[in-house]
């Protein structure tokens, strides 16, 4: 490579030397004060309540209503009337009881990092995308991709869930009390599905990681979702969690099948590149 | 780290399969991701945080483990997209669910504190 003059090149951002990825060391003492939620979060109280009614409001004045009680320290808020409306409770990065008394929408709930969401009704598709942290309970059915590209905390849906549930799942554990449709769990990296009813077709197809628990009858396994063993620990850790949602498996938690990756297409070695490169 | 945990981590090469063998590489995590979390094992820090979330157990720490960068014993920081490494001060127990806890506790200490660097991306970039 020819020398780049070094004044010029700097100036225009360019340099000869290898890029490498950016380290950043942080210190923090342990023993700091015992601070349990976010530095930017609102300090909410729950036992102080509010009710929205969003009858003739847009969906951005809903959140931004939301928002607002909020930062006024309520931590407790019913949205009355959602009619319905796609994109609603989405973003909250806080601790609050949100409660929706009707359905809502396509992608309700996303973005969420915290707060504890109950919602009486249904919901559209890619409910919960890209939650992060918290709870939502939905009480009657959901349409597709269900808790899309999910990182964490518990999506529960009592009824049952469209087609492509938990696609790219990466943590998290979502719970359908029913049915869920095909290609359930495709593409998952991490965290745990159970299904208390049957699954459709192509479950856990190309499935990285992760446990997918079913309760019913799966139509067809998906390349590369192989039957794992249920541990003593599995049965503990699902007792416990469908008790906190007063769910029960239909045929008891013992008799549930637990699914994992086979891993046959794990490729991604520093060999594979060269020995492709023989091939073609 | 104790002795047991480093033969495991340090020690151990991770070559099991053909492939691995072929390759001089370990192919996946060093920890098993899939461990579902033993409640008997929480600690009181944790059960505070939860209690004072709303929550009837780990919620999104469920997903938490204790890894390791290079040799040394960390845990991920999804928030960062980096590792916080554990101190070789803190002796850590054998057991996996053990270690787990520690790493949930280390890494909601380090999350919350005002040294966090969400805190200056927050400053920097929020826009409402």
């Amino acid at each position: 490579m020819a020398k780049l003059k070094q004044d010029k090149s700097h100036e225009m951002g360019l340099h000869e030397e290898q890029l490498k990825g950016r380290t950043q060391q942080r210190f923090f003492s342990i023993d700091e004060s015992e601070n349990l939620t976010y530095f930017h979060s609102f300090d909410v109280d729950t036992s102080k309540s509010a009710t929205i009614d969003a009858q003739d409001m847009t969906p951005r004045e809903i959140n931004r209503e939301i928002r607002e009680l909020m930062e006024k320290g309520i931590g407790d808020i019913t949205v009355d009337n959602p009619m319905s409306r796609h994109g609603v409770g989405v973003g909250i990065l806080n601790r609050l009881n949100l409660t929706f008394s009707d359905s809502l929408g396509y992608f309700g709930c996303g973005l969420i990092d915290g707060p504890n969401v109950h919602i009486k009704g249904r919901v559209g598709w890619s409910c919960a995308e890209n939650m992060m942290a918290g709870t939502v309970v939905i009480d009657g059915n959901a349409g597709s991709t269900f808790g899309a590209a999910i990182r964490g905390g518990d999506l529960v849906c009592k009824g049952s869930v469209g087609a492509r549930t938990g696609i790219d799942q990466k943590g998290g554990t979502i719970i359908v009390g029913g049915k869920t449709g095909a290609f359930s769990g495709f593409m998952m990296q991490r965290g745990r599905m159970i299904i208390l009813g049957d699954a459709g077709m192509n479950l856990g197809d190309s499935m990285y990681d992760g446990t997918i628990y079913v309760g019913g009858e799966v139509e067809e396994l998906g390349v590369d979702c192989v039957p794992g063993e249920m541990t003593e620990l599995d049965i503990r850790y699902l007792t416990e969690k469908l008790g906190n949602y007063d769910m029960k498996a239909p045929n008891g938690i013992e008799k549930m099948q637990k699914y994992v990756s086979g891993k046959t297409l794990w490729n991604y070695d520093n060999l594979e590149p060269n020995e492709k490169k023989l091939i073609l | 780290m104790s002795n047991k945990e480093e033969e495991f981590v340090v020690g151990a090469d991770g070559l099991d399969t053909d492939r691995e063998k072929d390759i001089g590489q370990h192919i996946g995590y060093r920890y098993d991701v899939n461990l579902v979390p033993d409640l008997k094992f929480i600690t009181p820090f944790l059960q505070k945080y939860i209690d004072k979330m709303g929550w009837k157990d780990l919620n999104w720490l469920e997903d938490v483990h204790m890894g390791y960068e290079e040799d040394q014993a960390a845990v991920f920081d999804r928030n960062i997209n980096g590792w916080v490494t554990i101190p070789d001060s803190i002796k850590l127990p054998d057991n996996q669910q053990e270690r787990d806890m520690i790493a949930r506790e280390l890494l909601i200490k380090f999350q919350m504190s005002e040294n966090h660097p969400m805190v200056d991306l927050n400053n920097a970039y929020r826009k409402f």
